[in-house]
């Protein structure tokens, strides 16, 4: 018999139970008509004092934050490439064009590409993006390797078109020649994001993926039709991770997935001692030319510490003399990923009332109303990574 | 048809936490012109003058003691307005004492350290709570009043408290009681856009709080408020302490060096 699937929350958090369930669950009722039948999800709404419906999102509360719990869990003491140089690769061939996600794949990929560059620079400041787009089988460079997330995101919204076919080997050829230009101490990425279901090269692309490997250039791809042999054997050998997206929410959950600095293997960089400058910046009032515009400017500028340039913005590289410049929260900014949080555990309500304090340590709220467990503590996690 | 409280909750109706220095061993220092009781009657009045500003305003005040941090005064408790100054000196009294009792060590050089920290922390789990009980909210914001030296063991803790401060897009506002500045407090205003001001004649502190730091986040974009003269942000190399402009960073652990090493003596990777 058919097995009908309920939308795809629930095909998500089923996932790992799916083989128990299909035998159980083999009666009489399709999966979408137990949600009317069995659940009756109807009467878990709540109404607030004003009268309007209360979403219930318990269980994608509860999946998220297994999720970050397990995260968090494997991740506390492995090294992290903190300087990355990551190539997002588009793909914006006739199969971008699909209505599935909408209003088309290549739109809802450019918005939650807008939204990864902005969530990327906000938890590596010192990483550099370039944006690249696979089409009419050729693979062409939309932005180069920059530290600044306006003119990626200028370029995005700029217009895309669609047409001809996905090239992965052409995409991996300009990614690897692009790459071999950036020192050694940084980590090479690239993030794939493909919507065609096969791939037009003009030669061996298994010698192309051997090519990344050597080159040490770590491969992902966020597939959004279905799963590429070709693509996984990809991710397999360069140690990326390959994910396929089912809904729109899901594809932002996987592409923002790629914006915490991912394990590094510590001979793919070398370890060095980079010259970095602290500048200061100016006061209110202050007129000088800034370097970066090449015009006056009032105020609010920043004064490179070796040649005494002045630059709009950090973090930056000074025009004049090459020195790379940043301030002290950029570098914080990047130590909760070395120092992360220890992972609070989930406390049940013990039934004698004298043990459970009366009210939340950080928050003061009161935890005596049934149904509320320990889980408060949690959303201290939850500030910093929301 | 709309519940009438929405009509209610217009643009300018806040929620100000209040974080005070309550550590003794600054108030009992050279660096502090006032005293805290003086302190405090400087204190009491703006906090009225804020809940009637607005009948919807609230105030939350949290102290900041040398060993520990807690809710002293929540403006939107049931309690008689009249009492509203005993129970909170009060409240300040028990803590001040529990304070104390926590404090391991016999004497301490110097002005010491306050756990800004951890009243910061707590300030914005409190906001966090305040935005998750619905789409109905005051806008809120962070008052510190600090006087102690920044604790360079707490640098990671208080950046970690300012980033995320800057994502829910609550500014940090920083009044400075003492004599030295606090560079942690000023690159906290700069990164959440609060106002950061350092008071010359301190017993006029009422004046200064009720004009910089009394109106709401919708009516600031019509007054002029006090800029900042330049903001530091200079980084301490980790070898030394000193205060640097150009160092030498770890590719692998981003510790900040003042000269050449072989060998990074945070992370020991060698330098090839």
């Amino acid at each position: 018999m058919l097995r009908k699937e309920t939308n795809g929350e629930e095909r998500r958090l089923n996932r790992d139970e799916e083989d128990e369930e299909e035998e159980e669950n083999d009666r009489g009722h399709d999966a979408w008509e137990r949600t009317y039948a069995d659940e009756r999800s109807w009467e878990a709404l709540q109404e607030d004092e004003s009268g309007l419906l209360r979403p219930i999102d318990n269980k994608t509360l509860y999946h998220a934050q297994y999720r970050r719990r397990l995260r968090t869990a494997t991740a506390a003491r492995i090294q992290k490439g903190l300087i990355r140089y990551l190539y997002i690769v588009i793909d914006l061939s006739r199969a971008a064009t699909e209505t599935d996600y909408k209003p088309n794949r290549m739109v809802v990929v450019a918005r939650q590409v807008e939204a990864f560059i902005r969530e990327f620079f906000d938890q590596n400041p010192l990483s550099q993006i370039g944006l690249l787009t696979l089409k009419d089988g050729v693979a062409h460079c939309l932005t180069e390797l920059g530290g600044s997330p306006e003119s990626h995101i200028k370029a995005l919204m700029g217009k895309l078109v669609c047409s001809g076919d996905a090239s992965l080997q052409n995409g991996l050829d300009l990614v690897h020649s692009l790459l071999n230009q950036i020192p050694s101490y940084g980590h090479r990425e690239v993030l794939m994001l493909y919507s065609a279901l096969s791939t037009c090269d003009p030669g061996d692309i298994m010698e192309t993926i051997q090519k990344c490997k050597s080159s040490k250039i770590r491969c992902s791809v966020i597939g959004l039709s279905a799963e590429l042999y070709i693509c996984k054997y990809l991710c397999l050998e360069t140690g990326g991770s390959y994910s396929v997206s089912l809904d729109e929410p899901h594809l932002k959950e996987l592409v923002l997935e790629h914006a915490p600095p991912p394990p590094a293997i510590a001979e793919f960089a070398i370890s060095n001692l980079i010259k970095m400058g602290f500048p200061q910046r100016a006061a209110e009032g202050v007129i000088s030319i800034c370097s970066c515009h090449k015009e006056a400017k009032v105020g609010g500028g920043y004064t490179c510490p070796r040649c005494k340039a002045r630059v709009c913005e950090l973090p930056t590289e000074c025009c004049i003399c090459g020195l790379t410049l940043v301030s002290s929260p950029h570098l914080a900014r990047s130590y909760h990923h070395l120092f992360p949080i220890t992972p609070f555990d989930d406390v049940a309500v013990s039934s004698d009332p004298h043990k459970v304090p009366k009210n939340c340590f950080g928050c003061q709220q009161s935890l005596l109303a049934p149904g509320k467990r320990l889980l408060f503590l949690l959303y201290v996690i939850m500030i910093r990574d929301e | 048809m709309t519940p009438v409280a929405s009509k209610l909750y217009t643009d300018d109706v806040s929620l100000l936490m209040v974080l005070i220095d309550t550590n003794p061993f600054f108030w009992n220092s050279i660096n502090s012109t006032l005293s805290f009781s003086k302190f405090l009657s400087n204190v009491l009045p703006f906090l009225n003058s804020i809940l009637l500003l607005n009948q919807l305003n609230q105030v939350v005040l949290i102290a900041t003691g040398y060993n520990s941090c807690d809710y002293i005064f929540y403006s939107s408790a049931s309690q008689n307005h009249n009492q509203r100054a005993e129970s909170l000196l009060q409240k300040l009294e028990e803590f001040v004492a529990k304070d104390e009792s926590l404090c391991r060590e016999d004497s301490v050089d110097g002005p010491g350290f306050s756990l800004l920290s951890g009243s910061l922390s707590m300030a914005l789990c409190y906001i966090q709570k305040v935005f998750r009980s619905g789409p109905l909210h005051p806008r809120p914001r962070i008052l510190c009043l600090h006087g102690s030296p920044d604790g360079p063991g707490q640098y990671v803790a208080i950046m970690n408290a300012i980033f995320s401060a800057q994502r829910l897009m609550v500014p940090v506002d920083s009044c400075i009681l003492g004599a030295q500045h606090s560079a942690f407090l000023q690159q906290a205003s700069y990164i959440t856009g609060g106002v950061h001001l350092k008071p010359q004649q301190l017993d006029g502190l009422f004046q200064y709080l009720s004009t910089v730091f009394a109106t709401d986040l919708h009516s600031r974009s019509f007054l002029q408020l006090p800029k900042p003269v330049g903001v530091d942000f200079r980084a301490a190399c980790f070898c030394h302490k000193n205060t640097i402009d150009m160092g030498y960073i770890c590719s692998v652990c981003l510790s900040i060096f003042c000269k050449h090493h072989k060998q990074c003596s945070t992370c020991g990777s060698v330098f090839g």
